[in-house]
């Protein structure tokens, strides 16, 4: 076996690992620290023997490595030397995993990741590593960062969430929602990060919306009743449905309306639309308490992304449904940047004088300082309205503003194209 | 991230060996099903009717020539599949080894083309 096979079935057992070792040691950082030992040892020795049960060698490993670090930290104090030498000790962790119980450690674990006593980019290295099972080396090469500062992310997280006293278990019911919506805005993050990059030359990282997608899926296996975790995945879906058009052989980003919908991943579509029915068929509860039917913030973006995913072409886009959409969406979940698609839906449905007034009132409540969003949006207005110099002048300011390489080169070009 | 096909072969001995204890198989499979939901892999899977009701349509001729029952001299039948959506083709072939699969059987294990591939052997660099 090679470091691609250790690599793949520490893939399909990581988190059932540190969540059975979480469960048994009640430390999540050392469970993680042997489990990551455990991987350290396969990738030196399965090359050499494969085991037989691979899946099996791996957790008894990590047990072991568990044991020995609980052996050592108790052996400075001691008064649990003794108790520590003791092999009866040893039974108290048990090897195997307990069906009954995994699916509940395994969600306890998503919990711990996104725990909000950590930082956004910890959440985000923790999730990856612990639940998804990558690399500290796949993480860094996701996010553009070197492989110390992932390193260093993980260590403090697990440093945190031990200072912090946070208890391995499912939040109590009174938190529970609101928690949850902390790992939804974890998988969210980690999805966009892949469908727009922030920084960088490419504008698509796939292989990180794929993790995005996996993670969110296990969540909707994990809890099926969760209208939310539906309406993300349905979102997370459909978006990356469009992804096989959204740039050319040549990286260039392809705006919507001349994208070749035929390359267009139906299967993903499906599956978008069967998360999104999924999404509504459940009552949603809201941070009040009372339950609703209506479709939360994932799901209401995942509606207007189903009306683009249905739709034979721009012209042929059920404008008006989008625009209601993010009303609905704007009520919902408020956001400056909801009120700005709302702006370019409204220019499809109404025409851009209307969508340019919405704009205006953003920029006169200053609501997204800095965004090179904003200019954008008023650019294309403005070259619709045929006021082109002033058009330009949106464009080249956002191009100024804007962090992804290829975004920038498509408003550059489209800032020259009105000279 | 790949999609991969897992495609269960089995003989007449493997699938009368399934039937015979169709119960625990099914309720393997059902579990099997259910582990890979929870990995985030699964996109698909059927199990296919028995082949003596099925078709087959030969092109051997002139004209295709239908007929009923299985492939005939074939021993190996095709009885289904599982559709993943994994990182490497190592992890399909860790999930083809948990496949609780009738002793006698075989999976084969076959990578989806996506629509922007070259086929192989064809004209171009045949490489993404």
């Amino acid at each position: 076996m090679g470091t691609a096979d250790v690599e793949a079935v520490w893939r399909v057992e990581s988190a059932r690992i540190v969540a059975a070792l979480t469960r048994f040691t009640g430390d999540f950082g050392l469970a993680e620290d042997a489990a990551q030992e455990a991987v350290a040892e396969a990738l030196v020795s399965w090359p050499r023997a494969s085991p037989a049960n691979p899946a099996g060698w791996l957790m008894a490993t990590a047990r072991r490595r568990a044991i020995d670090a609980i052996r050592r930290r108790a052996a400075l104090q001691d008064r649990y030397a003794l108790l520590a030498a003791d092999p009866a000790a040893d039974r108290t962790i048990d090897p195997e995993i307990d069906p009954d119980r995994i699916d509940d450690d395994v969600l306890a674990l998503m919990f711990v990741s996104c725990h909000p006593v950590l930082s956004r980019e910890a959440r985000v290295a923790l999730t990856l590593r612990v639940v998804g099972g990558l690399s500290s080396e796949e993480i860094a090469r996701a996010f553009l960062v070197p492989v110390p500062t992932v390193q260093a992310r993980i260590t403090r997280g697990k440093k945190t969430i031990a200072a912090a006293g946070v208890p391995f278990e499912l939040p109590p019911a009174a938190e529970r929602r609101e928690r949850l919506g902390g790992v939804l805005s974890v998988l969210y993050v980690i999805f966009t990060e892949g469908s727009t990059a922030t920084s960088g030359d490419r504008l698509l990282r796939p292989e990180l919306a794929y993790e995005a997608i996996r993670l969110a899926r296990t969540l909707a296996a994990l809890q099926p009743d969760e209208p939310e975790v539906h309406g993300l995945l349905a979102l997370c879906e459909l978006t990356a449905a469009r992804f096989p058009a959204r740039t050319g052989p040549d990286g260039t980003p392809i705006l919507l309306e001349d994208q070749n919908r035929r390359l267009w991943d139906l299967p993903a579509i499906r599956r978008g639309l069967t998360a999104l029915a999924m999404a509504s068929a459940h009552p949603r509860h809201t941070s009040a308490g009372e339950s609703t039917r209506g479709l939360g913030p994932y799901g209401l973006q995942a509606a207007i992304a189903a009306v683009h995913a249905s739709a034979p072409s721009v012209e042929a886009t059920d404008w008006d449904r989008i625009v209601l959409l993010y009303e609905t969406l704007g009520r919902v979940a408020p956001s400056p940047v909801v009120d700005l698609n709302r702006a370019v839906a409204v220019a499809m449905a109404s025409g851009p004088a209307q969508a340019l007034a919405i704009v205006d009132d953003l920029i006169a409540s200053n609501r997204l300082p800095g965004s090179h969003l904003v200019p954008t949006v008023r650019g294309e207005l403005l070259a619709r309205l045929d006021r082109r110099p002033e058009a330009r002048a949106e464009l080249e300011l956002a191009a100024r503003l804007c962090p992804n390489q290829p975004e920038r080169s498509v408003l550059l070009r489209k800032a020259a194209a009105l000279a | 991230m790949s999609r991969y096909m897992l495609i269960m072969r089995g003989t007449d001995e493997t699938n009368a060996a399934m039937m015979a204890s169709i119960d625990e198989s099914m309720a393997a499979t059902g579990r099997f099903i259910e582990d890979m939901m929870k990995a985030g892999v699964l996109l698909a899977a059927e199990g296919l009717d028995d082949p003596g009701r099925g078709v087959v349509v030969d092109f051997g001729g002139e004209a295709p020539v239908v007929t009923d029952g299985p492939y005939g001299e074939t021993r190996e039948l095709f009885g289904g599949y599982f559709l993943l959506d994994v990182a490497t083709k190592q992890e399909a072939v860790e999930w083809a080894t948990r496949v609780p699969a009738v002793r006698g059987s075989k999976i084969e294990v076959r990578r989806v083309a996506e629509a922007d591939e070259v086929p192989p052997g064809s004209e171009g660099n045949g490489q993404i």
